[in-house]
């Protein structure tokens, strides 16, 4: 079967928390469903949320917390 | 001084290398990988990758800027806007490496810096601040600080300004919000969760007035800017002179701004911002430590080159000018183009820029660091370009701008140059009638 991925729509900096001191939006091994905002892209000083296309669990993120994306790149990839 | 190393990306950068080049200075840019393309770079003499492409690993990197100073014998560094051009630290870590900074002392710099201790130095100064708290305060003394003011009031940083960090109150229930939501901003942003609080003003005016002090103890200013065409507090569309008050008041004000910048031992170029009201009122809010986005304004209507100045300065020049030399003429205005899509929320729109024509012609001035094929990265601000006009009267400056921001296509990504076109059609900015809220509130409601 192959990987389901949660894909990031614009170029940016990634981020997994809301805010710099607050828990991250979801942590590796937890469900989300379809709509669940799981990280952070800055663009151009804009925060956008990045919202999870299918329900699942997260299996691993892709990318770390504050690197550089590209627009459709993969973040995370879900299983189940 | 003899190489200066620009601590700064895009349009700004462009900037300072051109100061230099007129100056017999070499320029050194330095970028991050995601600007090895950018103009800055092909246009310095030399140029330093100085890290990855997040701010943080590369324009605010002091360790890797001044290793690329040493590594390139600079021997000054120019901050521009933004990045570390207001951090003291830095500044004083410059010059304790031995590199001239281009800029005012990192004293200086600490004193505008706390915005709130900014305030009170305006106050001792004899120049009116908007009514507020002595200094900062903590959320217990909130409320009753707030009521003795009398609500409408205002919550703002006092490690921020630009705009950041800053909620309105009505009452104290929302006091109470704002307090716990700009503190929490203001740590994250500014790393300093500080507040202050003043009596908000309804429908100000922004206007600010432009100063250069060098280490000979001269201190001028080069009169006004109105920067009132705001969307969520960031300017979008500035002019010189100001529509909005009189010749008595613009003497006031220009005078209270030179009595800021000694007080505080100002040397180099500075913004001192005030707020004015509908009587004409005005009352400082902060100093701006640094050379600003909408300088060029200044430079049209007073034919100065203020980025020389400061260059003048930072070598131990007396400026060039004297205050009896700043004659202002004419009519300027300044239209940021930014890389935003005005029908969809003003979403950013990164991308590459497939065709470009420039436009020109008499009383225009273009300050971009954009060419056909350039792809626009999306880790810095959205500002493409600033198309600045001028006219003999306000009319011309309209029609020109109007005539120029027609002229100018800018393919492959969306841009603010139809809200532009927009604004100057507005009945309420051509009679010169628009305060801070009146972009959000009226042309974009």
């Amino acid at each position: 079967m192959a990987e389901k991925t949660i894909k990031c729509p614009l170029p940016g900096i990634f981020y997994r928390r809301p805010s710099p001191d607050a828990d991250p939006f979801v942590t590796e091994g937890q469900k989300v469903t379809a709509g669940d905002v799981v990280g952070l892209v800055e663009i151009m000083k804009n925060f956008h949320e990045i919202r999870s296309a299918d329900d699942g669990v997260i299996d691993r993120f892709l990318v770390g917390n504050e690197e550089a994306v590209e627009a459709e790149q993969d973040i995370a990839a879900l299983r189940g | 001084m003899h190489k200066v190393l620009i601590a700064n990306r895009g349009e700004v950068a462009l900037r300072v290398v051109r100061a230099c080049r007129e100056l017999g200075l070499q320029a050194v840019a330095v970028y991050s990988s995601a600007d090895e393309t950018a103009l800055h770079v092909r246009d310095a003499d030399e140029a330093v990758c100085v890290g990855k492409p997040p701010a943080r690993d590369s324009y605010l990197n002091a360790g890797a800027l001044i290793e690329a100073a040493h590594r390139t014998g600079a021997d000054a560094v120019h901050p521009g806007y933004g990045f570390l051009s207001e951090n003291a630290g830095f500044a004083r870590r410059c010059q304790d490496e031995g590199l001239t900074w281009v800029g005012p002392s990192p004293e200086a710099i600490t004193a505008m810096g706390d915005k709130a201790a900014a305030r009170e130095l305006a106050r001792q100064a004899g120049v009116p601040v908007v009514p507020g708290t002595a200094g900062t305060i903590g959320p217990s003394q909130a409320p009753g600080a707030a009521a003795g003011l009398g609500y409408p009031v205002m919550i703002k940083a006092a490690g921020g300004g630009g705009g950041k960090g800053i909620r309105v109150a009505r009452d104290e229930a929302q006091l109470r919000a704002g307090i716990a939501d700009a503190a929490r901003e203001a740590q994250a942003a500014f790393g300093n969760p500080a507040l202050y609080i003043e009596k908000l003003i309804e429908h100000p005016r922004h206007v600010e007035i432009q100063v250069l002090g060098d280490a000979h103890g001269n201190v001028i200013h080069l009169h006004e800017r109105e920067c009132s065409v705001q969307r969520r507090r960031q300017k979008l569309l500035e002019e010189s002179p100001s529509p909005a008050i009189g010749r008595r008041t613009r003497e006031d004000m220009a005078a209270a701004a030179v009595r800021i910048a000694k007080a505080a031992g100002y040397t180099s170029a500075g913004t001192v911002e005030f707020i004015v009201d509908d009587e004409e009122n005005f009352y400082f809010i902060e100093m701006n430590t640094r050379i600003q986005v909408e300088h060029p304004l200044t430079e049209m209507v007073t034919g100065i080159d203020l980025v020389k100045e400061q260059l003048h300065a930072a070598a131990g020049e007396p400026l060039t000018i004297t205050q009896a030399d700043v004659v202002p003429r004419g009519w300027a205005m300044e239209f940021r183009i930014n890389a935003e899509d005005p029908d969809a929320d003003f979403r950013p729109s990164p991308g590459k820029i497939t065709g470009l024509e420039f436009p020109g012609g008499p009383g225009v001035r273009l300050d971009t660091a954009i060419y056909a094929g350039y792809s626009i990265p999306p880790f810095y601000d959205s500002l493409v370009a600033k198309l600045v006009v001028w006219g003999r009267d306000r009319q011309e400056a309209i029609a020109r701008g109007r005539r120029a921001l027609r002229e100018f296509t800018i393919g492959g990504i969306a841009t603010t140059i139809p809200l532009h076109l927009r604004l100057l059609a507005d009945a309420g900015f051509q009679r010169g009638e628009y305060h801070t809220q009146y972009l959000d509130g009226v042309v974009l409601a």
